[in-house]
């Protein structure tokens, strides 16, 4: 039996049930913080302070967010597809090999806005090529997307450790990084931006590649929603069958997918690697990859509910750090305990509220019934 | 008049906006056959739902054998004995039939002591109804019409006294049906109470005491079966006049548009679905394929729409070959003229979370005229969805709706607009008004006879042996994989069916 409940105007779709589920999530994780003994106002308070009290901590948040955006759109891409792209860590681990390849190649002889675009073209090649080797195998050889790629987030991880203790490492340096960029290989701060809205700050690694993401957001909804590539990777998504009968190749639908997915994750390495450390470092990518899947979620797939989806995330970083330095009864830990609160109720638990919420808005406003209803009735 | 087994008093169900059910009243009296009948959506399920507590009702009562009752759950009918044969059975394929029979009704935890009362019960209904089948055949094993039985013999011995059958001769050979139709006559000799949900309305005609009409939520007429007419009805169910039969002239076929030669066709287990089979179809004619669902229907049309890869054969379309056992391709064969409306819309026909007019160009998508470089034509598309919509009188006439919100009707209708626009010169069709309400069945036909006059050839798959019957020029049957006869479109129903049934290619292996 399927529900009988009216379909929901889109500004409830996507705007109320993520507000209440993320309500929700906040009001457990406040249970929590009760739990520890600490008060839970106090400890909301630290954390939006932390976000955004002042223009330091917005840049911080923005940093954050820039990383999540790119991973974001690289599981959703995936989602339109049909496939499960849980490989966005080892895709961005790899990317950050192109973007580092690139700007050591190139730093010292050519400046930033040359660097960039290649560095851009590094980091996507290295992510999409990353990706196509389990979207071949589930391709021709059937072997399930989500497992291949968990695996080659592992190996993704020994190649680049390989690579971080040996041939990128500076002779005679101790720390498992390459040597830092030179001007040419760092992208610009933006922090002057911060600045126009008259706050100050004095230093962030909030810089360029949050436009480039943005950029990547509008390019997502333009391939998916408006080209020819993007109506055979949605309806493969949906439906198989349909794709065989339109005469879409799924393996190719498949392949390009999976390499678009890929390119997105690998570019996520340019924020860390050229905009803030200016160097490659081992475990850069620190779980962005993951948190992608829950902005994906969050976002449902869309770029327009991605961006905000990751800025969320970027704020329970950036606050979540702050909250931990102030409350030293909330550790580290607790964070990660909230974060995952927020994608229990945002993703996992995303219908919960559902069933109740469609069926209020049956009741205050009939118009809103949907035709889907009546549909169901039927003989 | 015997005292009523089921009576419902001002029955209301709405769902949000939608009043499925509205001051429903029907007497059912006990030890009759009622077939209730109406279009997709008008109610007949809801209502049916309610009786047997999957929905409750939100006014009016029910009255079980002259009783308040109150029914909240499947339990609550099973005890009031009220027993349901769904539509889609609801048996676990790997049991005996004797292990389905107990589901839900185990008993102890050993199970030795239910497993001989079930086979002593099982006897019995055996042979007081004529129910006869194996307890300790493995229910995939079964054909369909034994399976149905099951399902029949799971309700009675629950102790049902009352027997819904929703859609019961869907997946029934003609044959297999007067077989059913006999145990029901058998269980009304015994008093038992049987509601039949049909949208055949020849069934009704045939077994029913009393037949009931829905039309969009209401009880619009109660007949007694003896003084009403398939006419009548057809006009309650609609609201207006219906043209039953279609009108068409004699077919004129000429060149060979579509020739199957020796075409082998296996499944994803190595079963053969198709074995040798070779006919013909000829600009100007309908080809009718008739036989009970599972008989290869689907993968000869599959197979020759490019979807499905063959064992070995050719296809020839306008004498040029279709590359069948290996890399045919639809968007190709769709350029080459071959237009296909698959059997499943749902998932094969159409993206249903998708909105209408991106479900117009599905297959058609990389034609130039929807295209600007890269990039979707989206002012195109829309612009040529709502002359479709307006051409096939499709409704809602909202082209941004989303598809899954039309009813099947207007769904098949967005296909079939989309196919046969792109003007054709063969048409393949699978179950062309499966689940579609009399109205759109009569406007399909008529689309499809026009595709005929127009000079195209149509070949049609059909469960529907009637469908087969009035738009066919010839009718080819498959049984078991293969074709075991050619029939022209004025062979009698019995000849039709006993060949479906496989009767005649059994005699002949003797």
């Amino acid at each position: 039996m399927s529900s009988p409940y009216a379909k929901l105007p889109a500004w409830a779709d996507y705007g109320l049930i993520p507000l209440i589920n993320l309500v929700v999530a906040f009001a457990v994780a406040g249970l929590v913080v009760l739990m520890v003994g600490e008060n839970p106002f106090r400890a909301a308070a630290i954390m939006v302070e932390g976000a955004f009290g002042s223009g330091r901590n917005i840049a911080y948040t923005l940093y954050y967010s820039t990383s999540f955006i790119f991973t974001g759109l690289a599981v959703a891409v995936a989602f339109h597809g049909g496939l499960f792209n849980i490989g966005g860590e080892g895709q961005a681990y790899v990317g950050g090999l192109g973007v580092a390849l690139v700007c050591l190649t190139f730093d010292s002889i050519l400046p930033w806005w040359l660097t960039f675009p290649l560095a851009i073209l590094g980091a996507a090649a290295l992510g999409a090529g990353w990706a196509f080797i389990p979207a071949y195998l589930q391709a021709r050889r059937g072997s399930h997307i989500v497992i291949t790629t968990i695996m080659f987030n592992f190996i993704a991880a020994s190649l680049m450790v390989y690579l971080l203790v040996g041939p990128l490492k500076p002779m005679g340096s101790m720390a498992p990084q390459t040597r830092t960029f030179l001007e040419g290989g760092q992208l610009p701060k933006l922090n002057w931006v911060m600045e126009l809205f008259g706050f100050t700050v004095r230093s962030s690694p909030f810089n360029l590649s949050f436009v480039l993401a943005l950029v990547c957001a509008f390019l997502v909804w333009l391939v998916i929603w408006r080209t020819r590539l993007g109506y055979e990777i949605r309806t493969q998504g949906h439906s198989p069958k349909a794709a065989r009968y339109a005469g879409i190749g799924e393996a190719r639908i498949v392949i390009i997918t999976m390499m678009i997915s890929g390119a997105l994750a690998g570019m996520m390495a340019l924020n860390p690697v050229m905009g803030d450390q200016a160097r490659l470092q081992l475990d850069f990518v620190t779980g962005a990859g993951f948190v992608g899947i829950a902005v994906a979620l969050m976002g449902r797939s869309h770029p327009a509910g991605i961006v905000p989806a990751a800025i969320l995330f970027g704020m329970l970083y950036q606050g979540g750090a702050e909250l931990a330095f102030e409350m030293p009864n909330i550790s580290r830990d607790m964070i990660v305990i909230i974060q995952g609160l927020v994608i229990l109720f945002a993703g996992a638990l995303e219908h919960m509220f559902r069933p109740s919420i469609q069926a209020l808005f049956a009741s205050i406003s009939p118009r809103s019934a949907g035709l889907a209803a009546a549909k169901r009735e039927g003989a | 008049m015997s005292e009523a087994a089921i009576e419902l008093v001002g029955i209301n169900k709405s769902f949000g906006a939608v009043h499925a059910n509205r001051d429903i009243n029907l007497e059912i009296p006990r030890g009759t056959i009622h077939g209730i009948i109406g279009e997709n959506g008008a109610g007949k399920s809801t209502l049916m739902s309610i009786l047997y507590g999957f929905y409750q009702a939100d006014t009016g009562d029910i009255h079980v054998n002259g009783k308040s009752t109150a029914i909240n759950t499947p339990n609550d009918a099973i005890a009031a004995g009220i027993g349901m044969v769904h539509q889609h059975f609801m048996l676990v394929q790997n049991f005996t039939v004797l292990e389905n029979v107990i589901l839900g009704a185990e008993g102890e935890a050993l199970l030795n002591k239910s497993i001989a009362k079930a086979r002593a019960e099982l006897i019995r209904l055996e042979k007081e109804y004529g129910l006869e089948v194996n307890p300790n055949a493995i229910i995939e094993e079964l054909p369909v019409g034994l399976q149905q039985r099951v399902e029949i013999l799971k309700a009675l011995y629950r102790g049902a006294d009352i027997l819904i059958l929703d859609e019961p001769t869907g997946v029934l050979t003609p044959a297999e049906a007067d077989h059913l139709f006999r145990i029901l006559g058998q269980l009304k000799a015994e008093g038992k109470t049987v509601v039949l949900i049909t949208h055949k309305l020849r069934e009704i005609m045939a077994i029913t005491d009393n037949v009931s009409v829905m039309r969009q939520g209401q009880m619009v007429a109660t007949r007694k079966t003896s003084e009403t007419t398939v006419e009548e009805l057809a006009e309650l169910m609609v609201g207006r006049r219906v043209l039953l039969r279609v009108q068409k002239e004699e077919g004129k076929p000429s060149d060979f548009k579509l020739s199957v030669k020796n075409l082998t066709v296996k499944d994803q287990r190595g079963v053969t679905m198709v074995d040798n089979v070779s006919f013909d179809v000829r600009a100007g004619e309908i080809v009718g394929i008739a036989g009970v669902a599972g008989n290869g229907q689907s993968e000869l049309l599959e197979t020759i729409a490019g979807i499905r890869k063959a064992e070995a054969g050719t296809v020839l379309l306008d004498g040029r070959p279709i590359d069948v056992t290996g890399a045919a391709d639809p968007g190709e064969l769709r350029d080459r003229g071959l237009a296909h409306v698959p059997e499943d819309r749902h998932y094969v026909g159409l993206v249903l979370p998708f909105e209408e007019y991106e479900n117009s160009i599905l297959g058609y998508h990389d034609h130039a005229q929807y295209l600007k470089g890269p990039f979707l034509d989206i002012d195109a598309i829309r612009a040529d969805a709502r002359d479709k919509i307006e051409k096939y009188d499709i409704r809602p006439t909202n082209e941004r709706l989303k598809t899954a919100n039309f009813s099947g009707g207007n769904q098949q209708k967005i296909v079939l607009a989309r196919e046969m626009e792109k003007d054709p010169g063969v048409l393949i069709v699978g179950q062309p008004t499966r689940g579609v309400d009399v109205g759109a069945i009569e406007f399909i036909h008529k689309r499809l006879i026009a595709m005929r006059d127009g000079g195209k050839a149509v070949l049609l798959v059909s469960v529907e042996l009637d469908e087969i019957r009035s738009l066919s020029d010839r009718i080819l049957v498959m049984f078991d994989g293969r074709i075991v006869g050619e029939r022209d479109s004025e062979a009698s129903e019995g000849e039709l069916g006993l060949l479906m049934a496989g009767v005649e290619a059994q005699e002949a292996a003797e």
